[in-house]
């Protein structure tokens, strides 16, 4: 393959006009005739436009195969940018539309790899060549255009050129030497893992997701983070053992499991501050306006929430009575801004379900007394009244609801436990262990076959489609499970025309919020200390969102501060 | 030792004290402290997952769901790949014995199955070979494949795995005698068979060489094991068939001493049973019978010896021990299991007549009925169970109706049930019982204390 690449150098040599090259083992040009060595190597000849040795290293690091034909070099960046591809095309599957691939994420990963310099910066100098040092500086000459490099399996688009201008593939991957190479497949393993990066941010499995909710949220896609993490850990959208697509000659060894095997599922406040740090990071500008006509405002998302809680509808005009009332409903509240530190940023789907527990604290109170007050009114009155539409029974919500939950919990749980994490594609630290680790997979595989055919049951059940509702409840069904219809006429009263709640009390979940820089959150949460009702409507939606419920009550809260914000405040006299 | 006391005492003058006590260094916190840690309920990760099912595995086992245990197991099974973490989970112990237990009762697994999987475990473990080789031969024990156990053991006996073997000595000990039983088994057919030829006047020089090479095997991996303390009383009792079946009453004599009185063996009462069961066979004077089960009284007061012992006791002509007799006989029938036991309650019945016939010792009597008479009327003589008792078994209710007669006089409600259904159906038996206890009703009044004070007043 050399000699034909030297052959197809017609250029006569300088010193004896003969055109008979070949290349010496260090890759150079050298005139067969006369032994002239030339300062021309092939890279040169063939990239013209990338005049920067770091992009070759990279690039042949993964075109080199290896004498014993064990794998490409590759960098950890790479596997990670392999892993949002298919992130993104998973996505874009489950419908979200095309531009958030090519260029809303490709656009965010291209700046993260420019921001924490490892691609599209000035190299910082000297350090190529410390690179450099540690590879074999014989195949530096050895480029082949023809295989795309990973970097270019994200489309990138042509247009794209204030980030290609002053391009140049810098890199931060500084010492590489052997004996840290050793130790995982990919080239910078090691030095990934040791980087102790205060200034920049680390790549991992769950920033991959953090990166995939900010293309999201940037298109204002519906989709909230709670939708997102459900969809993962549903395997609809590649997350655990996504290595496994890796091309065959990328292996995975040693330090590199420790980065791209996943041993547990993402969660909800990891995967939202990372997100906040990665668009401080990327020093990002203000995100599109989340204006009412939006999935992610909070009168959309009650809609939703109200629907698959299975509460009445008349329940929305109150949800968006509260949001006008604390203007949370606003643009300006709303939209993700990086770089004001000075506002709280919102959890679209914590925000709106914490609304909701707030309407019915507003109308039920909660107290494990009234609510159970008025359901016994409304009982009454659906008794003796059947011709008029239902008054909404919170007695009855709660036991439809429980047992419904109660089923799908379990389900759930079980289906955790059932959870099979380990692939086809074997794993193993070294090639020492590979044998070892073989044969494991091998006893697996044959235990799992012999106790699968005593289970019973057939291999597990197919994954259900992905759909934005948990919890369905429907008119049609006859069995009077489903409130969407029922009135609220029995706990409102009108008072000068206009409808208010008969409950005349309030209680809040906290006198004071606490300080969030200090311990980390608003406010705390402690079962015992609430009643019961409340409690199982956090844990309806916790449920739902998959979230605990202490993130919810922190939500509820802050609403409740704002919304009695004057009253809590007021100076006294 | 000094200094450690004047720290312990309260310090009298708090100056002394500050003096002495040095400054407290705090230890360093670390940044991520100065917050409280934040809770990981919801985290779900490999472990967490694993454990779950572990769990469900539990539960359907519990409740005998085969099928549900096998399906979670399943999914279990893969926490065996667990080696690119440091953690230790320890799953391939838990999948053996969990698979076994799955295979054993699961009503599609074959013995096919069960080999598999066996072969599987073993070499999943080395660290447990030995100790999976043996549970094997068990199973394969109790599905009457004999042979293919012997050859198991006989395997796992060769086995070497460097240190692992040497790791492993108890469970090739275990091996070994387990092989011995079995070769004791096969003798013990050569030997019936041999006796089926003796009687209609056969010979079969090879059976017989054959079994004298069993009983070589067997008698050599038997008296290993035997004298390393444990419970080992299936390999004594064959062992000790051996000896005696080729005459050697000495050394089986031994064995069994040492089985029964040597204190590296943990307490075994059957020890002391095989002891006393031996010296019967062999016609030993009743005093060593009596001093085996004197022990045996000691450690288990229940056992069903306890009325051969209180028999012999009761011939006694020495005062000590009849005595003993008695004190024996009220113990065993402090036990629930001998509540309804004739056997037991004729003794008892006989010794308490003889007593009072021969008008001495009656305070014998008095001091075993001291800490019983709080608690044996409701256990034993009440209303109830006199009537079940008549129901069930009249001579029971004969026998215990005259020692409730004597011990709780003629107006306790065993006696008075007993004595008045025994009047309806005109029992002559009963006419000799109630003349009885009539003709010594003073003596219910000594046992019972209240002669004393009743005399003096």
């Amino acid at each position: 393959m050399e000699e034909e690449a030297a052959e197809d150098y017609h250029e006569r040599c300088v010193q004896c006009s003969e055109v008979n090259w070949g290349l010496t083992d260090g890759g150079r040009f050298y005139c067969r005739t006369c032994h002239n060595v030339i300062e021309r190597t092939r890279e040169v000849v063939n990239t013209d436009v990338i005049s920067n040795t770091r992009v070759q290293t990279i690039s042949k690091g993964l075109r080199k195969q290896e004498k014993n034909d064990e794998g490409w070099e590759w960098y950890v960046c790479e596997g990670f940018q392999f892993v949002l591809r298919k992130q993104a095309e998973a996505l874009e599957a489950l419908g979200v539309c095309p531009q958030m691939k090519d260029e809303i994420l490709c656009n965010f990963w291209r700046r993260y790899l420019q921001k924490s310099q490892q691609a599209y910066c000035n190299r910082p100098a000297g350090e190529a060549i410390k690179v450099l040092s540690g590879c074999d500086s014989s195949t530096d000459l050895d480029s082949e255009p023809e295989r795309p490099s990973l970097l270019h399996l994200l489309s990138l688009s042509e247009s794209d050129g204030d980030l290609l201008t002053d391009c140049s593939f810098g890199s931060s991957i500084g010492k590489v030497s052997e004996s840290t190479s050793v130790c995982s497949g990919s080239v910078d393993g090691s030095l990934h893992l040791m980087k102790n990066q205060k200034d920049k941010l680390r790549m991992s499995m769950p920033v991959t997701l953090s990166f995939c909710y900010l293309a999201l949220l940037w298109l204002r896609e519906p989709m909230t983070l709670s939708d997102l993490l459900r969809f993962v850990v549903e395997g609809h959208i590649p997350y655990l053992n996504v290595f496994q697509c890796f091309p065959e000659k990328m292996k995975l060894y040693g330090l590199d499991l420790k980065i791209f095997c996943v041993e547990s599922w993402p969660v909800y406040e990891e995967v939202y501050n990372k997100m906040l740090q990665l668009a401080a990071f990327l020093e990002l500008p203000r995100f599109p306006d989340i204006t009412d006509s939006c999935f992610l405002h909070p009168d959309m998302l009650c809609m939703k929430y109200l629907m698959e809680a299975n509460l009445p509808d008349e329940l929305h005009n109150w949800t968006c009575r509260v949001v006008k009332k604390i203007h949370i409903g606003e643009a300006d509240f709303l939209t993700f801004e990086p770089g004001n530190k000075s506002t709280r940023k919102v959890k679209y789907d914590v925000l709106a379900a914490a609304v909701i527990v707030v309407v019915l604290k507003l109308l039920f109170l909660l107290d494990d007394h009234y609510e159970w007050l008025l359901s016994d009114f409304a009982e009454e009155r659906n008794k003796n009244n059947k011709e008029d539409g239902p008054y909404f029974e919170f007695k009855k919500w709660c036991k439809v609801i429980k047992s419904s939950l109660d089923v799908e919990q379990k389900k759930l749980d079980e289906e955790r436990a059932k959870y099979l994490w380990r692939c086809e594609k074997p794993l193993f630290y070294s090639a020492k262990k590979k044998s070892k680790v073989l044969k494991r997979r091998q006893i697996v595989v044959n235990l799992q076959n012999q106790f699968g055919k005593l289970s019973g049951s057939v291999q597990p059940a197919e994954k259900p489609n992905p759909s934005s509702f948990q919890l369905n409840w429907s008119e049609e069904n006859t069995d009077g499970s489903c409130f969407h219809g029922h009135s609220l006429k029995g706990i409102l009263q009108e008072k000068c025309g206009l409808l208010t709640a008969i409950n005349p009390d309030y209680w809040l979940c906290t006198v004071k919020l606490c300080t969030e820089k200090l311990c980390g959150h608003l406010a705390h949460y402690r079962e015992l200390d609430f009643p019961q009702s409340y409690h199982f409507v956090l844990r309806l939606f916790s449920f739902l969102l998959r979230i605990q419920p202490s993130y919810i009550h922190e939500e509820v809260c802050v609403i409740e501060h704002k919304l009695f914000n004057k009253k809590l405040y007021k100076k006294p006299k | 030792m000094d200094s450690l006391m004047e720290r312990a005492a309260p310090c009298p003058a708090a100056q002394a004290g500050s003096v002495l006590l040095p400054a407290l260094h705090l230890p360093l916190l670390p940044p991520h402290l100065y917050r409280p840690a934040t809770s990981h309920e919801h985290k779900l990760n490999f472990r967490k997952s694993k454990e779950a099912c572990l769990t469900y595995i539990q539960d359907a086992m519990l409740q005998k769901q085969w099928k549900r245990a096998a399906e979670f197991l399943t999914f279990y099974i893969e926490s065996l790949e667990k080696d690119f973490s440091t953690e230790y989970m320890g799953p391939s112990e838990m999948i053996w014995r969990i698979g076994t237990e799955i295979l054993c009762h699961h009503s599609y697994s074959s013995m096919k199955d069960f080999n598999s999987f066996i072969e599987q475990m073993k070499t999943l473990g080395v660290k447990r070979y030995l100790k999976v080789c043996l549970e094997h031969a068990f199973h394969l024990l109790c599905n009457g494949q004999t042979d293919e156990a012997y050859q198991n053991l006989s395997l796992a006996e060769s086995w070497r795995f460097g240190e692992q073997t040497t790791a492993q000595d108890k469970e090739l000990k275990l091996i070994q005698a387990y092989r011995g039983l079995l070769d004791y088994y096969s003798w013990s057919k050569q030997k019936n068979v041999l006796l089926e030829y003796d009687k209609e006047g056969f010979e079969d020089l090879s059976v017989e060489q054959e079994m004298h090479s069993s009983f070589r095997k067997a008698a050599v991996n038997l008296k290993e094991i035997i004298q390393i303390p444990g419970v080992w009383d299936v390999f004594v009792k064959c062992y000790v068939d051996l000896l005696e079946f080729y005459g050697d009453h000495d050394e089986a004599r031994q064995v069994l001493s040492e089985y029964a009185y040597n204190s590296k063996f943990p307490a075994n009462p059957n020890a002391h049973v095989y002891f006393y069961q031996f010296l019967k066979r062999h016609g030993e004077p009743k005093k060593s019978l009596i001093s085996v089960l004197k022990i045996l009284h000691d450690i288990v007061p229940s056992h069903e010896l306890m009325i051969d012992f209180n028999t012999m006791l009761q011939k006694s002509k020495k005062r000590k021990k009849r005595r003993l007799g008695l004190e024996v006989i009220f113990a065993a029938l402090d036990y629930a299991g001998w509540k309804e036991n004739v056997k037991a309650w004729s003794c008892l019945a006989r010794q308490v007549k003889q007593i009072i016939i021969s008008e001495k010792h009656l305070d014998w009597i008095k001091q075993e009925w001291n800490s019983r008479k709080d608690w044996w009327p409701a256990f034993h003589f009440s209303r109830y169970l006199a009537k079940r008792n008549w129901q069930e078994n009249e001579s029971l209710a004969y026998e215990k109706a005259l020692v409730a007669g004597i011990l709780l006089g003629k107006d306790c409600k065993y006696f008075k049930y007993v004595s008045h259904q025994g009047c309806k159906d005109q029992k002559k038996r009963l006419r000799t019982l109630k003349k009885f206890v009539n003709k010594h009703s003073p003596v219910y009044l000594r046992i019972s204390g209240l002669s004393d004070s009743s005399v003096q007043t």
